[in-house]
């Protein structure tokens, strides 16, 4: 094609030809960036090993889902789909870009492949893709910089605010948008002038817009305005690039690793050490993490990938009620303390213990490893093994608050945190009807199934409410059912997760050897916390099930039928337990056992299934004091009260303990009420 | 600074159900567990942190049978540099004074600047310190909560005192300290801590070692024997406020005033 202006790769200024220039920029800038990543991926080989160079297809899946289609990013509906619309235009424009860096060198290249109808049809495409980058750049400042909704404020005490490095970013993808489209428009303009074939302009984009500003410009000022351009955006590409990796925007090159390498089971927990097996344990010198190459590398480039949009803490129930943890700032001190520990020029610093530098002990308890934070990460950053490897590290170091010390101690002494005698642990079955037996599978009677208790049903008066209408309904189903009685020890699920993993590993050891030996074929349960440790935590036990699931199959057997609710007038809500619902995707059950009670109401909470509030934590969190403002419970109340129910249905002692009590502390008394799933269902059994 | 540590191991009263016999000589012993007496822990935790400080070393000391072993495990684990176990079939039913004694042969053989005991234990009377103290003639200070080292001759200590008030003192070295709870955050000791100190010796002393006359302590030296024991009887029941939440706490306050609880 005959062209009327000079090409970056012919031009020159002042005798000096600018391809010296286009060669020049790319070599320095991919040197630069070669020698930043560099010094980035330091840390990542110095940290602790971890397993995610398995299970291919579901990490591909991944990135397509999470990544590429940006499945989570309409979470947040505005946010995510300015979000996407660059992302798109960046992936788009990607070839673009590298094609004028070899423009600059030699004329007129294009892309095998892209020079025929594909070219026409890909120039096209990525001329509206460029106009809504930009206008995508400019909603998107509007927001930070005007509107700053509040999830992107910095509290004082983490530092200084972001905007300014936002706003910087989304000036130099503007600029790059208008330099690009400006390269093209001026040739176009001149090609017009001249009377010349040129390409094929889309209407009303950014390249539209600049040919209808240069129609009449004369050819030598578009010539000027031509080469301009090109550097502007040749060496806009390369600062950006090199600028990247200096903060919050260096998720636009970590993103597709972070989310290739992110989490792919939920409920459970790390390993101590990957590669180390559990009775090798003792052999460790330290437990958990206490300095920063402590962490595992994938940890540390979730520190890297974090894009600081603040939907995790948005999410996160202890930052709701104001305790002093917000998971988005455990990335970001994570990631400044890296950039100063690993500068790129100068030796590395020596590293310091974590907690009393940029981390505190309140802060790492606070958490009740709900999971609301990685359930919404639109880039596969992960919280709670960090969580938990902060307070192994801690506990190893025997940081451990006052109020958790009792419980932990009564743990290994009583196997249960609140120190009762081991021989009453099925004392609660002594209330049941007379015509009702529980077999004790203590080796003398067997079963099919075995009903895993747990502490707190065992031993809380009102819990064993649970604990009685469990058994009354495995009965009416006809389930050949046991318990383990005082053989039975606390699952240790909150156990590993406040990181005493050597008492977790006695607990699961003892609970694994008494439920092999009573020979049991499934083991159901009442307690997601003790459903999940069994499930996920537990290695070679039978099937395990909560009580949920047990209902609705029977319900569908027609091994139980369920009679007209007891009273019509009452809306009831159903309030998801974390370790049912997040981490282990019973969503479903609970509702569909609900709406078999004919002419049960029922309405679901502005927070529900997958986004679920957290009660207030279950386990140890129970024994734990934190600081904070309000209790989650009492805003989850409110939630249940603004759906219009009166009656919060749950499906997990710990929700119920939370719930009833946050009722009296809002004051609702009379007007919330909170029952158990199996105490509703039970009630409602036809004898 | 050397510091030596006496500590006991006692049911726990936080995790059993304290039962007394029926022919009132003891408590109920089976399905009892022990713990290390809380007071005595607080004081292991401020020698540690002591040492931390100055230097030095912690030794813990316990009279008791095999099973007190633990006891001293634990507080090892916890940081405590060395444990003796005084143990002797001539110890069993000593009374407060004899302990004190035996304790005082153990420390005479050491070279300690510093003893802490807790202020009393959770089965004790609290008496064992000020024995201590007065039979090795060195000052006492009870009911510690706060200790600063000022240099290696001199402490100044802070005790509770009445109505929840300080008072300060300075006390010359050597000393014995008994130790009150609240004094510090004892750290934790986690099952892998206990484990990593399961196979360090733990000396045990007997009265020959110490050279303590075997009839002069134990049940037939005790000049205190224990007569009997039993659950108090049940007073009347506590007065419960009833009404609105409003209404109760009017009443309470009403009550507090009556009683000269709020002024």
């Amino acid at each position: 094609m005959e062209t009327a202006l000079i090409g970056p790769a012919n031009a020159s200024v002042l005798g000096i030809p600018m391809v010296i220039f286009s060669l020049l920029i790319p070599i320095v800038g991919a040197a630069v960036f070669a020698y930043i990543i560099a010094r980035r991926l330091a840390p990542l080989v110095k940290a602790a090993p971890d397993n995610r160079f398995n299970r291919w297809p579901e990490r591909i899946f991944q990135v397509l889902k999470i990544w590429f289609v940006q499945y989570r990013q309409p979470r947040y509906m505005v946010a995510g789909v300015l979000h996407i619309v660059i992302f798109f235009g960046f992936l788009t424009l990607s070839i673009q870009s590298s094609s004028l860096v070899v423009i600059g060198i030699f004329d007129g290249f294009v892309f095998p492949g892209l020079g025929g109808v594909l070219g026409h049809i890909y120039n096209f495409i990525k001329d509206y893709a460029a106009t809504a980058v930009l206008i995508a750049c400019i909603i998107a400042a509007y927001r930070r910089g005007i509107l700053k909704p509040e999830r992107y404020a910095v509290p004082e005490k983490y530092g200084h605010d972001h905007t300014a490095e936002a706003v910087f970013v989304l000036g130099l993808i503007s600029l790059l948008m208008v330099s690009e489209s400006a390269f093209e428009a001026t040739l176009m303009a001149a090609q017009h002038q001249k009377g010349l074939a040129g390409e094929f302009v889309a209407p009303l984009t950014l390249v539209w817009l600049w040919k209808l500003v240069f129609n009449h410009t004369s050819i030598e000022k578009l010539q000027a305005i031509h080469v301009m351009s090109f550097y502007i955006h040749d060496l806009t590409f390369f600062f950006f690039l090199c600028f990247l990796p200096m903060g919050k925007h260096f998720h636009v090159i970590t993103s597709i690793f972070n989310v290739l390498f992110m989490r792919l089971d939920r409920g459970n927990v790390k390993p101590v050490r990957y590669g180390v097996e559990d009775d090798k344990l003792d052999d460790l010198e330290s437990f958990g993490v206490k300095k920063m190459e402590d962490f595992t590398w994938k940890h540390i480039l979730d520190f890297y990938t974090c894009a600081d949009c603040g939907r995790c803490s948005d999410q996160c129930p202890a930052n709701a009620v104001g305790r002093p943890l917000s998971p988005r700032f455990i990335s970001i001190k994570g990631r400044d303390k890296i950039f100063k520990n690993y500068p790129l020029r100068g030796d590395f610093l020596p590293s310091q213990p974590l907690i009393g530098d940029i981390y505190e002990e309140d802060e790492i308890w606070s958490c009740t490893t709900c999971g609301a934070c990685e359930q919404e990460c639109p880039l596969g950053i992960e919280y709670i093994d960090k969580i938990v490897d902060l307070r192994r590290g801690m506990v190893d170091e025997g940081m451990v608050p006052q109020s958790l010390q009792k419980p932990l101690g009564a743990l290994e002494k009583r196997g249960n945190p609140w120190g009762k005698m081991e021989k009453k642990r099925a004392e609660w079955t002594k209330e049941l009807p007379e015509d009702i037996s529980v077999k004790v599978l203590n080796g003398k009677e067997s079963a099919e199934t075995l009903y895993f208790v747990d502490s707190i049903t065992s031993y809380d008066d009102r819990m064993q409410d649970i604990g009685r209408a469990t058994i009354k309904i495995l009965n009416a189903a006809g389930i050949d059912f046991g318990i383990l009685g005082p053989a039975e020890k606390d699952s240790g699920h909150e156990v590993l997760r406040f990181g005493e993993e050597m008492l977790f590993q006695d607990l699961k050891e003892h609970n694994t050897e008494a439920i092999l030996e009573s020979g049991v074929s499934k083991i159901v349960t009442a307690d997601p916390h003790a459903y999940n440790a069994l499930k996920n935590d537990y290695k070679d036990l039978p099937p395990v099930e909560h009580i949920s699931q047990i209902i609705l199959k029977s319900i569908n057997s027609g091994a139980i039928t369920l009679k007209k609710v007891e009273d019509d007038t009452k809306t009831y809500t159903y309030h998801d337990p974390c370790y049912l619902g997040r981490h282990n995707s019973l969503y479903n059950d609970p509702r569909k056992v609900l709406d078999a009670i004919p002419g049960l109401r029922r309405v679901e909470m502005i927070k529900c299934r997958d986004r679920s509030f957290c009660c207030g934590g279950g386990g140890l969190m129970l024994f734990y004091e934190p600081e904070e403002e309000q209790r989650m419970g009492v805003l989850r109340v409110e939630m249940a009260k603004e759906a219009g129910a009166d009656i919060m249905v749950t499906a997990c002692p710990f929700c119920l303990v939370n719930i009833e009590d946050a009722i009296k502390v809002a004051g609702m008394e009379g007007k919330m009420e909170a029952i158990d799933l199996a105490e509703l269902v039970e009630r409602h059994i036809v004898k | 600074m050397e510091i030596l540590v006496c500590v006991k191991r006692v049911p726990d009263t936080a995790e059993n159900e304290i039962e007394v016999r029926k022919d009132g000589t003891d408590i109920v012993r089976d399905d009892l567990v022990y713990s290390v007496n809380e007071w005595d822990n607080y004081a292991v935790e401020e020698a540690i942190q002591i040492v931390e400080k100055v230097g030095g070393s912690v030794t813990v000391v316990t009279v008791g049978d095999e099973d007190s072993e633990e006891v001293l495990r634990r507080e090892m684990a916890m940081g405590a540099d060395n444990g003796v176990l005084l143990s002797d079939p001539a110890f069993v039913g000593s009374d407060g004074k004899a302990i004190a004694g035996i304790l005082k042969a153990e420390i005479e053989k050491g070279n300690y600047n510093l003893i802490f005991t807790g202020a009393q234990a959770d089965d004790g009377a609290g008496q064992v310190g000020g024995m201590l103290a007065a039979m090795m003639d060195v000052p006492y200070a009870s009911l510690v909560n706060h200790i600063e080292v000022l240099d290696d001759k001199k402490l100044k200590v802070g005790r509770e005192i009445e109505g929840g008030n300080q008072e300060m003192h300075e006390i010359d070295l050597p000393c014995v300290l008994s130790i009150q709870t609240g004094i510090n955050e004892p750290r934790y000791v986690g099952i892998r801590g206990i484990r990593k100190v399961a196979s360090v010796e733990i000396p045990v002393h007997g009265a020959s070692d110490i050279g303590i006359a075997a009839d002069a302590v134990g049940a037939g030296g005790a000049k205190v024997k224990l007569v009997d024991y039993f659950m108090p009887e049940l007073g009347e029941g506590a007065e419960m406020l009833e009404g609105s939440t409003e209404e109760i706490v009017d009443k309470l306050i009403e009550l507090l005033k009556a009683k000269g609880g709020l002024k």
